[in-house]
């Protein structure tokens, strides 16, 4: 298969997901509508993890602490003056805050850039440490990051978090999101800095002796991913409409981790498929959590119980861990000649039989 | 502020650091061992509180009694964890292990979501803690003191054990290096499980010490007890039993004299504890009485 039919074929494969996607936007209910959000943001997110654990092998618990700044930024950049005037109570708004209210656009694009200065400036010393120090230490950045939104009143409304936020993600913005995302790290993984990220992922020594400057590779490669973190954060502030520091949890750190792993690490296609599976499971397994639902097992009905949605998906984590560690994906990709590969295989092995 | 204001902080400091260093010990045994940060320790802090609660409330034993049965329970919960969530990672990248821990450490949370509800449980206080003592001027509640001295007591039991034993010698020499103990013929796997043990009873007693002084139990309060214990244990030096001991306790007295003299700043107390983390990492990972670990070479 020569490389233009591929061409061709993500070209026409991404126009019919969009058109199917602007669609969805105009006839499906809001309820599905944000679902596909929700699947897009964490693949994005998934993507971006993949960058810094998938490719380079840096294993980072920081996402929550800079999508905390992305949604944060944005949230603030565009909540109405008026309104911010209302919720700010205990203290009011400081300057600049007080009077700004930014569309979206512009918005999305300083968030993002404030998440990925963040970013920057937690991997420069983070990135000096090694394996579950670097994680720990990202961890704790991250918290630090919710402490001080969690206190700084005037600036972020503190524990009550900023409320009324528009609703201006779109599908066609969280999928158009996604598809930039995975093209730009797509594009990175193939270059020269991809290989030196995995080089520096299979062995940072090695790597160093070759002439590859570990640490600005490993800084790259944490602000490009930061960048999404924050990117995907704007999104979902303006998709769920407030932000509350207590979503920004370790706990949203470790979501972004299981829909990586479940997808395969170093697998962008994964990460749609993790993410498809990690949301999709959330909601169908929310009959367990309500007491209204009665499952008859052998004749002894369960009751649903609320809290045993997330128990499934714990053990549904810790199983991948044990048995299937490689992820759904593993480090393959998605491609139109693995596709058509299998197709021609299917197709041949119909013809033969007709001809027995 | 008066000097026996300062003496009652310094008290309630060292008592709070002492269930603190019960936790860091847990963390840093298993650190010098396995090189793995147990993520899930602070979750069997967590069921250590709630098996305590659910011996007094519900079984309606006597106190002491509840007590002393959640210390070996607490050590078998710690065991079956690294039976089933870690040892089948032995020989796996050293990465995975810590995606198991993590994983291990959201399914007792919401083990514990399921079972006791999110709703928060009241300890029961003995009355013998709720004592008011004084001496000289000082003023405090018996259980500051009762928590030093069982703190202390659990600790000299682990020095003991860690010391003074043969289980004790193995598990020093497993943690210097896995592979030649291995050779020298100790079954590495028992060591393993024993430090768990010896890891999660100490848990046990930190998570009735700590109930006892906030008495609220919620499925997730191991988590922010758990990451300051970890931040105890780098402090110290990670690896380290004297150090982890050390650490536990400078990082109570700091949390305390903190709230108690910086007030302005005690919401960040938290983020302080942490700068404190990343400081130590980056300037003297050692930490204070550690030795340098290689990372792998």
């Amino acid at each position: 298969m020569r490389k233009a039919t591929g061409r061709i074929l993500t070209a026409v494969g991404l126009l019919i997901v969009f058109m199917l996607l602007s669609w969805a936007e105009k006839n499906l209910d809001p309820y599905k509508c944000r679902i596909l959000n929700l699947i897009a943001i964490n693949a994005i997110w998934a993507v971006s993890l993949n960058l810094i654990y998938g490719y380079t092998g840096q294993f980072s618990l920081g996402h929550a602490g800079i999508i905390a700044i992305g949604a944060y930024a944005s949230s603030l950049l565009t909540v109405s003056v008026v309104k911010k005037a209302k919720f700010f109570m205990i203290e009011p708004p400081i300057w600049p805050i007080s009077v700004i209210q930014w569309p979206f656009a512009p918005s999305l694009v300083v968030a993002t850039l404030a998440a990925t200065l963040f970013g920057f400036l937690m991997g420069f010393p983070a990135l000096q440490l090694h394996g579950d120090y670097m994680a720990i230490v990202t961890l704790g950045f991250a918290e630090v990051i919710r402490v001080f939104i969690m206190n700084l009143y005037s600036i972020t409304n503190g524990a009550l978090g900023v409320k009324a936020v528009p609703a201006y993600t779109t599908l066609l913005w969280s999928w158009g999101c996604l598809a930039f995302a995975i093209f730009i790290v797509k594009k990175l993984g193939d270059s020269s800095y991809g290989r030196a990220f995995k080089a520096i992922r299979e062995d940072e020594v090695a790597a160093e002796t070759i002439g590859i400057s570990v640490f600005h590779h490993k800084l790259l490669a944490f602000t490009i991913a930061s960048l999404f973190a924050g990117l995907g954060g704007v999104l979902w502030a303006h998709l769920i409409c407030s932000t509350d520091p207590n979503a920004f949890t370790f706990l949203l750190s470790y979501q972004i981790l299981i829909v990586t792993v479940m997808g395969g690490m170093g697998s962008l296609t994964g990460s749609i498929i993790g993410s498809i599976i990690y949301v999709g499971l959330a909601e169908l397994l929310r009959p367990l959590d309500t007491p209204t639902t009665a499952i008859r097992i052998l004749g002894t009905t369960i009751r649903g119980h609320p809290g045993t949605r997330m128990l499934v998906i714990s053990i549904l984590f810790v199983m991948i861990i044990l048995f299937y560690r490689r992820g759904i994906m593993g480090s393959k990709e998605f491609s139109w000649k693995w596709l058509l590969s299998k197709l021609q295989a299917v197709f041949k092995s119909k013809t033969t039989e007709q001809e027995k | 502020m008066t000097l026996s204001m300062f003496w009652q902080h310094l008290m309630n400091g060292i008592s709070l650091g002492g269930t603190y260093a019960l936790m860091a010990v847990g963390y840093t045994m298993v650190y010098g061992i396995l090189r793995l940060i147990n993520f899930a320790h602070g979750d069997v802090f967590m069921m250590g509180a709630y098996f305590a609660f659910y011996g007094i409330a519900i079984f309606a034993l006597p106190w002491y009694v509840s007590f002393l049965l959640v210390i070996p329970l607490t050590a078998i919960l710690g065991m079956v964890v690294e039976r089933a969530a870690y040892r089948p990672l032995r020989d796996a990248p050293k990465i995975s292990t810590l995606l198991s821990a993590i994983g291990v450490s959201m399914l007792l949370q919401n083990v514990g979501f399921l079972l006791f509800s999110g709703i928060a449980k009241g300890f029961p206080r003995p009355s013998v803690f709720a004592k008011q003592w004084s001496v000289g001027s000082i003023r405090f509640l018996s259980l500051t003191l009762f928590t030093i001295v069982i703190s202390l007591a659990a600790l000299v039991v682990t020095f003991y054990l860690a010391y003074r034993t043969k289980m004790g010698r193995a598990m020093r020499a497993v943690s210097r290096d896995i592979e030649i103990a291995r050779l020298m013929g100790i079954n590495i796997d028992r060591v393993i499980s024993f430090t768990f043990a010896i890891g999660s009873a100490l848990a046990a007693v930190g998570a009735i010490t700590w109930s006892i002084k906030f008495p609220a139990l919620v499925p997730d309060m191991g988590v922010v007890p758990g990451l300051k214990c970890f931040i105890a244990a780098v402090l110290g030096g990670i690896g380290s039993i004297p150090g982890a001991m050390l650490g536990g306790f400078l990082l109570g007295i700091g949390e305390i004299m903190i709230v108690a003299f910086l007030p302005g700043i005690s919401g960040y107390k938290y983020a302080i504890a942490y700068s404190a983390l990343i400081l130590v990492l980056l300037l003297k990972p050692s930490g204070l009485l550690g030795k340098m670990v290689e990372e792998k070479a």
